[in-house]
């Protein structure tokens, strides 16, 4: 976008939308390590001061949600600034929900933390890494207008699907042994499920580049297209 | 009755009853087709040495709205003239190229201008009724073709009311002079004196930029009425309006048609950088 908008308050309007978004993708990224850290280095502490700072990520929520509103409102935006503001919306309330995932892990974190670790943690981390790479590479879709990474981004979903499923069968494998291990597992499947979640939702922020660059959707498609 | 019997029998009723809506919705939307009712072919304007239009191509689809939306200058206004040859009274013009309404070029030497006018009105930026009243300004356009049964111009007074959305405000006072009225309902006089002579399109040039916001909402539900039975050509620089009252948007930049398709995908997602710029508010 080279072509500046002839209403500069207008333009730094748009410009500090798309600081905001990025400052709060920033800011998930780092929730998100940071479980998994409390998580696998049994940091209790660390856990409790991410679940405080989801108020940040809430705050930042709303605070997107109200500046979109008001361009919308005052300036009737069309074509491209339009298709930035309402994939502004829905960006934030996917971030918002990362937010919550990132708490939930925390939460569970501190329940396991009470106890005696079950396992290594290793295929969590591997997930964890992959989910955040995916929100990291779906912002920077949007930052640079990229199509290409975020379709990338759709296609590595499949990889964390496939990680949850094998988290889910060796947690089940681990109850039916022991049902001593029954709280454990299930917690630890949940951590896993919200790492799903995480993905699914790092997916809908690629998706919504891509319609804000092309300008359609490819939401909701049996298969991903090759290239768009 | 068990619960899998009664589900089968209401799918029974069910089933045909989908199937019957699926037919339904595929002929509505195969009915949509529509057919065009003015073919622009190549044309050029020129206001003396100066190319004002270049090689403009494009189609209008009958009972359609069309808004023609560009920066001043850009032609918009001088394609809606030459579409009912308005532009035959300024001086040092010409056209070349072929606009057809309904196949039939309407640059033929043989062509009757005035029965062109009559079937493609016009409405202005400038309310401009004639210092008469409401009732004789509607009326005009029969009067000078010789109708003067009183029962029938009543009747047309009535019906072209209705359909500009006046009658009810001015119902009482048909015989008061024009001029008494708000600008707003001055502006919707001139759409029904239009309509009075039954065309079969509307142009209009900016009818709404000297308006207020609701006289302009009045305009624009009437527009959305209209092109039910009229098709509709507007030029607008309110592109807020050309989104919300037209079916197709063209936009015109220097003389040439840049991108010309439907309204909602022109708005969201242009396919012309030029557009694109446009739409947004950046250019310079």
């Amino acid at each position: 976008m080279t072509t500046k908008h002839t209403d500069k308050k207008y333009e730094e309007e748009l410009t500090k939308l798309r600081e905001e978004i990025l400052y709060m993708g920033g800011l998930i990224e780092d929730q998100i390590q940071k479980a998994i850290k409390s998580l696998v280095d049994r940091d209790s502490d660390l856990a409790k001061i991410i679940i405080e700072r989801d108020h940040e990520v809430n705050r930042l929520d709303v605070e997107i949600d109200e500046l979109c509103i008001r361009l919308l409102a005052l300036h009737q935006p069309a074509g491209i600034d339009l298709r930035l503001i309402t994939t502004g919306l829905k960006i934030t309330t996917d971030l918002e929900r990362i937010g919550d995932m990132a708490v939930n892990i925390c939460e569970r974190a501190l329940e396991l933390n009470q106890e005696a670790q079950l396992k290594p943690y290793i295929d969590i981390p591997r997930m964890a890494r992959i989910s955040q790479r995916m929100i990291h590479e779906s912002l920077d879709a949007f930052v640079r207008e990229d199509t290409d990474l975020a379709l990338k981004v759709c296609k590595d979903d499949a990889n964390v699907d496939q990680l949850n499923a094998q988290i889910f069968r060796e947690t089940i494998t681990f109850m039916l042994e022991d049902a001593q291990t029954i709280s454990r597992a299930t917690k630890i499947s949940s951590i896993s499920k919200y790492l799903e979640r995480i993905a699914d939702h790092a997916t809908n922020i690629a998706e919504m580049v891509i319609f804000m660059v092309k300008g359609k959707s490819i939401r909701h498609m049996k298969e991903l297209p090759p290239s768009v | 009755m068990s619960l899998q019997q009664e589900t089968k029998e209401a799918t029974a009723v069910v089933r045909p009853a989908m199937k019957a809506i699926d037919s339904s919705v595929i002929r509505a939307s195969s009915e949509v087709a529509h057919k065009n009712i003015f073919t622009v072919e190549n044309v050029d304007f020129f206001y003396g040495e100066k190319r004002a239009l270049k090689s403009i191509n494009l189609a209008i689809g009958e009972k359609k709205s069309t808004a023609f939306i560009g920066p001043s200058g850009c032609g918009k206004t001088t394609l809606l003239r030459c579409l009912n040859r308005m532009n035959d009274l300024v001086l040092g013009t010409r056209v070349t190229g072929q606009i057809k309404l309904e196949g039939k070029n309407i640059y033929d030497p043989d062509l009757d201008v005035i029965n062109l006018r009559r079937r493609v009105g016009m409405i202005f930026q400038k309310w401009n009724p004639f210092p008469k009243s409401i009732y004789e300004n509607i009326i005009y356009g029969l009067r000078i073709v010789g109708i003067n049964n009183r029962a029938y111009l009543d009747e047309v007074v009535e019906k072209s009311l209705h359909r500009a959305a006046l009658w009810d405000e001015v119902k009482d006072n048909l015989h008061k002079s024009a001029a008494d009225l708000s600008g707003g309902q001055q502006q919707r006089l001139c759409i029904a004196r239009a309509l009075a002579v039954e065309p079969e399109v509307l142009l209009m040039d900016e009818p709404c930029s000297a308006l207020d916001p609701i006289s302009t909402a009045k305009i624009e539900e009437l527009i959305h009425e209209l092109k039910d039975t009229f098709t509709i050509v507007i030029v607008t620089h309110n592109m807020q309006q050309a989104a919300r009252v037209s079916d197709y948007t063209a936009f015109f930049y220097l003389g040439e048609l840049i991108e010309f398709g439907e309204t909602g995908k022109l708005f969201t997602a242009p396919e012309k950088r030029q557009t694109e710029d446009y739409i947004t508010g950046r250019f310079g």
